[in-house]
């Protein structure tokens, strides 16, 4: 408990400092939802051209790209700032982490927490709540509650395809850029229906790494769509124990990381 | 004074070679992109049952996923913040002594960095596409130096707006913000991610007015052998010269509102 008093304190601090800069902060959180925001063109854009895709109209494509990035945008604003982890170990600061009677995953997260990042949220969500408003889903307490399950479960798998992805920095430590493979491209790949993705890809991004449950396994069980596939409409319910899951093998691939780190002494 | 321009430009060639797992990982990254990409505009032309939209059928649609994830990393829409940051620091002071042109001496770098990325980040994801994808080979002999002009000018387009963003720490102290917005618009506004044929036709005459698609979708044009190639490397020429003339304006108004602290 003590704990989380330090860490809050240690966010709250972060905040205040951006939030002193007020201009540039209103910019960068322009420019996050922005961000978010360009890919929702492109769908917009696709469907000027199309009245479906991969057998999904456009309110489907819709709600996958909303529960995407609203998984990806509170991911981002949690976890995101794991990025930042090339440049803590080139300069040593790593080994400050690891001294302090702190987690070393949690330390990284609150001491780079920024504001801004919840901008991609903002979008998603924006579109999340107009979807929801002119789609006809059949509501029952169950799906409710898949509703506010899904965003929770997707950043969760995001949040930990963070952290595994990044950890790849302790063995090569210029291939960040490696990590965004699997982190922006994910969260690019999941905002569409898995079905128009080659198998090579949709095994890669979708089951190995978990991306089909962030978004279109629940959307089709909130939808009650048959899976062009041919999965059961209920496998949108495995999103929480596949996050769980997720977040177990990055807990996992964290620390056999952290046990390979060598600092550079001084 | 040229052999020292020659010198940074192969100077700014040799830093970016010396980042192996640096570049592996960037195309790595561009190929992952790229398949996505091929997957979510393929679907495109399956729900249409073919044809094509403003000149892109889906070999051409497919040859542009390959020929653009491998010119992000040669025009380059998000490089470091390295003029910036020496403004900020008052390094720049340092720049601005030196028996140099400024602008002339960064573009040099820049250049070297364009030509290094060509090779390393450029030619294998065209090999890619070409072996492993259908993939539309210009049918004229011309293309092939139209499009090197056209990639050239490209990569003269954004080094100068990149500068002109760099310029803007002069007065802004922090240009972050500015950069992190442009980061975010050029590339859609640009046609990295969706061809600008695609577009409502209102759009395409907006953004076509703009210096984003000298960028990206111009050369891309070029190769693929969309539109009348004269008025593309035209529209290109353009902007660069305005963009020069204007970052050499802005540099100028600079150079008078910098005050040296110190001795």
């Amino acid at each position: 408990m003590v704990d989380l008093a330090v860490y809050g304190r240690l966010a709250r601090a972060q905040v205040r400092s951006q939030l002193s800069y007020r201009g540039s902060f209103a910019i960068n959180l322009v420019a996050q939802a922005l961000a978010q925001g360009s890919d929702l063109i492109v769908i917009l854009i696709v469907f000027g051209r199309v009245s479906s895709l991969g057998g999904f109209d456009f309110h489907a494509v819709l709600l996958f790209y909303a529960l995407s990035g609203l998984s990806f945008g509170l991911a981002d604003l949690s976890v995101g700032s794991i990025e930042r982890l090339p440049s803590y170990i080139r300069t040593g600061t790593f080994d400050i982490v690891l001294m302090r009677p702190l987690g070393t995953l949690t330390q990284l997260f609150v001491s780079d927490f920024q504001l801004r990042r919840i901008g991609r949220a903002l979008t998603a969500f924006g579109t999340l709540v107009y979807v929801l408003s002119t789609s006809d889903i059949h509501w029952t307490p169950a799906s409710a509650l898949l509703l506010v399950l899904t965003p929770l479960a997707g950043a969760t798998i995001f949040g930990s395809i963070f952290v595994a992805a990044n950890s790849v920095s302790f063995w090569l430590i210029d291939a960040q850029e490696l990590a965004n493979s699997v982190t922006y491209g994910g969260s690019y790949l999941t905002a569409y229906p898995v079905s128009v993705f080659g198998r090579a890809l949709r095994i890669l991004l979708a089951y190995v790494v978990p991306g089909a449950f962030v978004a279109y396994y629940p959307a089709l069980t909130l939808l009650d769509h048959p899976d062009p596939l041919g999965a059961p409409t209920w496998l949108g319910w495995l999103d929480t124990p596949v996050a769980l899951l997720t977040a177990t093998v990055a807990g996992l691939i964290w620390r056999t990381a952290v046990r390979h780190y060598r600092g550079t002494g001084s | 004074m040229i052999g020292c321009y020659l010198r940074i430009t192969a100077a700014g060639f040799h830093r970016f070679s010396s980042y192996r797992h640096a570049v592996l990982a960037g195309t790595a990254t561009n190929i992952v992109f790229g398949l996505i990409k091929v997957g979510i505009l393929s679907a495109v032309y399956l729900a249409r049952g073919g044809g094509s939209i403003g000149g892109y059928d889906l070999t051409t649609t497919i040859t542009y996923v390959w020929l653009g994830q491998g010119l992000l990393a040669v025009v380059d829409f998000w490089s470091n913040d390295e003029l910036s940051e020496r403004i900020r620091t008052g390094d720049v002071v340092v720049d601005l002594s030196r028996p140099w042109n400024l602008q002339a001496a960064l573009l040099c770098t820049d250049l070297g960095r364009a030509g290094f990325n060509a090779a390393a980040r450029f030619v294998p994801q065209l090999l890619l596409g070409a072996v492993f994808f259908p993939f539309h080979w210009p049918t004229d002999a011309w293309v092939a130096p139209a499009f090197l002009v056209s990639t050239l000018l490209a990569v003269l387009v954004s080094f100068h707006l990149r500068f002109l963003l760099g310029m803007t720490t002069f007065w802004l102290l922090d240009s972050r913000g500015v950069r992190g917005l442009y980061g975010v618009l050029s590339v859609t506004m640009a046609g990295l991610e969706i061809p600008l044929s695609f577009f409502p036709v209102w759009a395409q005459t907006v953004l076509w007015c703009t210096p984003f698609p000298s960028m990206l979708q111009a050369p891309i044009n070029v190769f693929v052998q969309v539109g009348s190639v004269t008025q593309l490397l035209a529209q290109q020429l353009l902007w660069v010269v305005v963009l020069a003339a204007v970052g050499r304006l802005v540099l100028a108004r600079a150079m008078h509102k910098v005050v040296v602290q110190g001795g």
